[in-house]
């Protein structure tokens, strides 16, 4: 019997293309708008508990009611957890890998019940700890476009 | 439960960062086949296939359709769980007491070699507001490491020790992927990924199956002299969004893990329970689990390790395999729990053997920072 070897195995390749566009929804696309517009982070206020939540929802998962009003939270807010990245992460929009290492955070916005992960432009792990205060940075009004990205990043404003 | 459903096999394969000689078919064949010839099941035997793999990981749409003539599913009924492993032996066992099947052949494939697994992990997101955040399974957990070890006052070398532990335990278990004497030391030498998670506090990616045979009561004899019970099960999943969840919590654990006990009647998990394997996926989970499991009280995890509890020699062993630290394959790795918590009930787990152990544990979780838990109490008395 012909003794088998690794090299004997083979691999069929494929770079498959599968191309979607997702709908952003009625809240989605009025948060994404906004922030593209006017720089201004938008969440849903729960007509039943009053939680309100970013980004905004249809429903409340707490208490299965609809969300019908926008309110405006952040652009400041508290560190909720941190990391920083060496991970090379590749963006799956542009397929450009990340420049490690970055921050990444969970923020909770002035106004706003839960948190928001988002990029952090600090990488020292040592200037950053739980309840540091941030802000929202935002792109130039020109580059923004309607995305989450619109968001640059947070950055450290102090204790 | 009306009735009752035990385990009368497992079978694994060795789980590797590349399975190049065997496809899907292959390596599903593999388990099937030493499953049928260690139960002495025949194709015929089994009524009913409930499989666990998914579209993404695998890269084909009906994923379950590269093994149905390997599990023999042509002119039965078999269906697909799309989650973590423990999950089909839920559907598996529900099937069986549903009284229209009385066996169900239960399978997990998975390779993480053949796509690029941050890529997958990161299509699991939103793609309207997350997926453009650089979020993946690492950078995820690395914030829910930061949290839990803030709240709770768990330092980095309590963290390392899960890696020693749990490296330490897979020497002895033929079908891991990592295994080594480590120092915490070394561990937390091995450098940030994403910090406070450490190289060696990072589960691997595997290529590998697993595949268990469920048996109604009543013909549980034809396979076994061993059968295993299936004597609780709880699951339960809290807000995918992990911007509304606090990380340093898993009510959704606590949820599973009362369920599971109120219906296996246990009352002290600590006292009764003899041998857990618990999803680590970072070395921080064992740590997070096994204190919402209630092995001990919030924040002192680690201490379960220094007192030696959960060592291989304790009173409560906790991943004696090497846990998913030593082997990760996705959607497989939850399964491989409860193959090993039967295999330590059944005395045939070789080198890592907790002797004498008639209860265990076995708990799997999918999506991120513990999205989703199932906890499964095995016992080798009926």
């Amino acid at each position: 019997m012909r003794r088998e070897k690794e090299k004997d195995y083979l691999y069929i390749t494929l770079h498959t293309e599968l191309p979607y566009r997702y709908s952003a929804g009625r809240y989605m696309s009025r948060f994404l708008t906004t922030l593209r517009d006017e720089a201004r982070i938008l969440a849903s206020r729960c007509t039943h508990c009053g939680t309100v939540l970013v980004p905004p929802r249809v429903v409340c998962g707490n208490c299965f009611a609809e969300m019908e009003e926008f309110v405006e939270v952040g652009p400041r807010g508290t560190l909720k957890t941190f990391s920083v990245i060496n991970f090379p992460f590749i963006d799956p929009f542009t397929g450009v890998q990340r420049p490690v290492p970055y921050g990444y955070a969970i923020v909770q916005l002035d106004g706003c019940d839960n948190g928001l992960p988002h990029f952090l432009d600090e990488i020292d792990v040592h200037k950053l700890r739980i309840g540091l205060r941030v802000e929202a940075v935002f792109k130039p009004q020109d580059e923004r476009e309607g995305a989450m990205t619109d968001i640059l990043h947070f950055r450290v404003i102090g204790d | 439960m009306s009735g009752q459903v035990a385990i009368v096999g497992v079978a694994q394969t060795r789980f590797q960062s590349e399975k190049r000689a065997q496809n899907y078919a292959e390596l599903v064949h593999e388990v099937v086949s030493e499953l049928f010839r260690t139960t002495g099941a025949t194709h015929d035997d089994v009524d009913n296939i409930v499989s666990a793999s998914s579209d993404f990981w695998d890269g084909r749409t009906i994923s379950n359709m590269a093994i149905q003539d390997v599990v023999g599913a042509y002119m039965k009924s078999e269906s697909k769980v799309s989650s973590d492993g423990t999950l089909a032996v839920l559907y598996g066992m529900m099937r069986i007491l549903s009284g229209q099947y009385k066996t169900t052949l239960v399978v997990a494939h998975s390779k993480g070699s053949e796509g690029v697994p941050n890529l997958i992990a990161n299509a699991a997101f939103d793609p309207i507001y997350q997926r453009q955040l650089g979020i993946d399974g690492l950078s995820t957990s690395a914030l829910q490491a930061r949290r839990y070890m803030e709240k709770y006052g768990v330092s980095e070398e309590d963290v390392a020790l899960v890696s020693v532990k749990n490296l330490g335990n897979a020497r002895k278990n033929p079908y891991a992927q990592v295994a080594g004497e480590f120092t915490v030391e070394e561990v937390m030498q091995s450098g940030y990924l994403a910090e406070p998670i450490k190289k060696l506090e990072a589960s691997p990616i595997s290529d590998g199956a697993c595949a268990l045979l469920l048996a109604r009561e009543d013909i549980v004899d034809r396979f076994t002299d061993k059968p295993v019970w299936l004597k609780g099960v709880g699951h339960c999943q809290d807000s995918y969004y992990l911007g509304d969840r606090d990380l340093a919590e898993s009510d959704a654990l606590a949820v599973a893990a009362r369920r599971a006990y109120t219906m296996a009647g246990i009352d002290d998990p600590r006292r009764e329970i003899d041998v857990a394997e618990v999803y680590d996926a970072f070395a921080y989970q064992e740590l997070m689990w096994t204190e919402i499991l209630g092995f001990c009280p919030r924040g002192e995890g680690a201490e379960l390790i220094r007192s030696g509890v959960s060592t291989m020699d304790g009173t409560l062993p906790v991943n004696p395999s090497g846990g998913v630290l030593a082997a990760h394959a996705v959607i497989v790795a939850g399964l491989v729990r409860v193959a090993e918590a039967a295999l330590q009930l059944r005395g045939e787990a070789g080198e890592h053997q907790i002797p004498g152990a008639k209860t265990a544990l076995a708990h799997g979780s999918f999506g991120y920072c513990g999205h989703m838990h199932c906890v499964w109490i095995l016992s080798n008395e009926k």
